[in-house]
């Protein structure tokens, strides 16, 4: 029974940073209709941010997440201005190629300037080891991913559907035509949005440097877990990717725990068979666009 | 001259055999006696050309963009791999056949899911077959040999006449005159009344149904005539090589072909072949530049190839040899741009 809990609280804390990561890339799907398969780089450069500050300059750990959170969004922002925003127009196949070139570039780069070998970020005594709580092994590390990623959950879903910033969001995502005829700035909430995503990534990125394990080729890793949670979650709204990136998270710890030797294979046969149930995700409300 | 007034006509014309393109083959079976120490090198791009050739089916010619499309060539590899290993058929061309029809049966299978939903679900479907194949050549590594792959695999000849040779001589020429049939067949394929209908189907696959053309059953059987490809493709490379490993199912191998197709121009037979061979060119170079880096400079070609557009680059990769063919002939080029992508 103790075990049964240790696996869903490290599966809600792998699926809650596996929500941080995707949410960005829901948002530019959802808004855009843009298949950005270079999201994962973004993650990967603010995870490297981060552990650059911390392992070389000394920054304490919880500075050093925010400036990977700020570097990644600049980063986000510029290529959006000066690339990205040529591609809106262009066919799917498109996208897919010059994103694939990103990630390839970006791979390559990263190889270049930190090396090929997994990096480890240093974490606040704090953090190490875990405690126990009714029997239930709990890990510092989750613990505080789950209470970081859940206070931002809250945070999005509240920004999402309360402020003036988050109606606009929406009416571009349900239809952008409209909402540019109601004198909404499309293309202005949508380099937020972008950047804002692509923060959310590089944050994501140096909180999963400890779990996932951070290394040049993290983008072509986890691209396809981030395709997942948005493909089965749809991108008509916040919740379906958190409820997939939960159901991901948990289903791929317990799937590891259970039949270890299956490997990643369970993920992969619940997704297409999710994808064949319901091409437009579980959760989504309209056919994508 | 007289116009072409309608349909068919017109795609009479276009299916006849052209100078340039003749030229081409000669020029290609020309090449095994101007560089007769690279036979090695010259297999790989014609496997290369064979595999992008299946790609160009279904991406050009039907629109279905895939992201998993090395699933097939690696089920044909293993496919080959086995039977050659166990013994079970030895001789190596209806081998080649057999691999070729098992990688069609699982693309027929898989072609019923990536016909359901819009290309973003495609993507996903197409890239996890091919990463849910590459976990079950983990799974069972007894039989795949894990990520060594398979070891001793001993090549019978060709018929029992040709034996494979170190140079790679054989194997060059086995690969040119199964590229030719294939190539052949997939020209006969894409100018019938069946190719017209795909293009039909990737313009407007709304407008297509409207006008009586079963778009699903033509998705399904294209897709299924590329994995047949695709296998032969993954068949020939264990055949050549004597080597099978699971690096055949992975992500880059597809992302790469889609690379070499987008090099040589989506929509027309040529683009794979011409492709493979300046994308080989392409690494050669770039792996004596930077041997370890040459990703960075693959992934910046794409970006190149998108943000300058597709259409363009070849526009400007024509207009010498069109020139060329308007002052010698006098008349209008016949080497045309291929098919714009419709956004």
């Amino acid at each position: 029974m103790t075990t049964l809990f240790t696996i869903l609280f490290d599966g809600v804390a792998y699926g809650m940073l596996l929500f941080v990561l995707a949410c960005g890339l829901a948002v530019t799907l959802g808004l855009m209709n843009f298949v950005n398969l270079a999201h994962g780089a973004f993650a990967m450069t603010g995870g490297y941010i981060c552990a650059v500050l911390v392992n070389n300059s000394g920054w304490p750990f919880f500075a050093a997440l925010p400036l990977a959170f700020v570097s990644a969004a600049a980063i986000g922002v510029a290529l959006e201005r000066t690339l990205y925003r040529h591609l809106y127009t262009r066919s799917h196949l498109d996208q897919v190629l010059f994103t694939i070139g990103l990630t390839f570039m970006s791979v390559a780069a990263v190889d270049y300037i930190m090396g090929s070998s997994r990096i480890f970020i240093k974490l606040p005594a704090a953090l190490e080891g875990q405690f126990d709580f009714f029997g239930v092994g709990i890990g510092r590390y989750r613990l505080m991913i789950i209470v970081i990623c859940g206070l931002l959950t809250v945070a999005l879903q509240l920004i999402l559907a309360k402020t003036r910033f988050g109606s606009r969001l929406r009416a571009a995502v349900d239809d952008p035509r409209a909402a540019s005829g109601l004198g909404i700035n499309v293309p202005q909430v949508f380099a937020f949005t972008f950047a804002f995503g692509c923060g959310l990534a590089g944050l994501g990125g140096a909180l999963s440097a400890e779990i996932l394990g951070l290394d040049p080729y993290f983008p072509l890793k986890f691209m396809i877990y981030f395709l997942i949670v948005v493909t089965v979650g749809g991108s008509s709204s916040i919740t379906g990717p958190f409820l997939a990136s939960l159901l991901l998270g948990i289903g791929d710890v317990a799937g590891k725990y259970y039949v270890p030797k299956m490997g990643p294979f369970v993920i992969y046969t619940i997704m297409i068979v999710i994808l064949i149930w319901r091409p437009n995700g579980l959760f989504g409300r309209t056919a994508a666009r | 001259m007289t116009a072409v007034s309608d349909v068919s006509s017109h795609a009479m014309a276009r299916a006849r055999w052209r100078p340039a393109e003749i030229a081409f083959w000669v020029l290609a079976a020309s090449c095994a006696f101007l560089f007769p120490s690279r036979y090695l090198i010259m297999t790989d791009i014609i496997r290369l050309a064979l595999f992008t050739l299946s790609l160009d089916l279904i991406l050009g010619y039907a629109g279905i963009v895939s992201l998993g499309h090395a699933a097939f060539f690696g089920v044909g590899a293993y496919s080959a791999g086995l039977m050659a290993l166990h013994g079970i058929i030895n001789e190596p061309v209806i081998a080649l056949v057999v691999a070729g029809l098992i990688a069609m049966a699982l693309g027929f299978l898989t072609s019923f899911l990536v016909i359901r939903g819009v290309d973003l679900t495609r993507l996903m479907v197409t890239l996890g077959i091919a990463l849910l194949l590459e976990a079950l050549g983990e799974r069972f590594s007894n039989i795949t040999g894990g990520t060594d792959g398979l070891q001793g695999i001993e090549m019978q000849p060709i018929l029992g006449l040709f034996a494979f040779d170190m140079f790679g001589k054989t194997g060059f020429f086995y690969s040119l005159i199964v590229l030719f049939l294939l190539f052949l067949l997939a020209r006969r394929i894409v100018n019938s009344p069946f190719g017209l209908s795909l293009r039909a189907i990737k313009n407007n696959p709304l407008r297509a149904s409207a006008i009586g053309v079963p778009v699903n059953r033509r998705l399904i059987a294209i897709y299924t005539v590329a994995a047949f490809y695709a296998g032969i493709a993954g068949a020939l490379f264990t055949q050549t090589t004597a080597l099978a490993s699971l690096d055949v199912f992975a992500f880059e191998k597809s992302a790469d072909l889609m690379l070499v197709l987008v090099i040589g121009g989506t929509g027309y037979l040529y683009g794979g072949l011409i492709g493979a061979v300046v994308f080989k060119m392409l690494q050669e170079v770039f792996q004596t530049i930077t041997p370890q880096y040459w990703l960075f400079w693959i992934g910046l070609v794409l970006v190149v190839i998108v943000l300058v557009g597709r259409d363009r680059m070849h526009r400007w990769a024509l207009w010498l040899p069109n020139l060329v063919i308007r002052q010698v002939t006098g008349r209008k080029a016949v080497v045309t741009v291929p098919e714009s992508e419709a956004p």
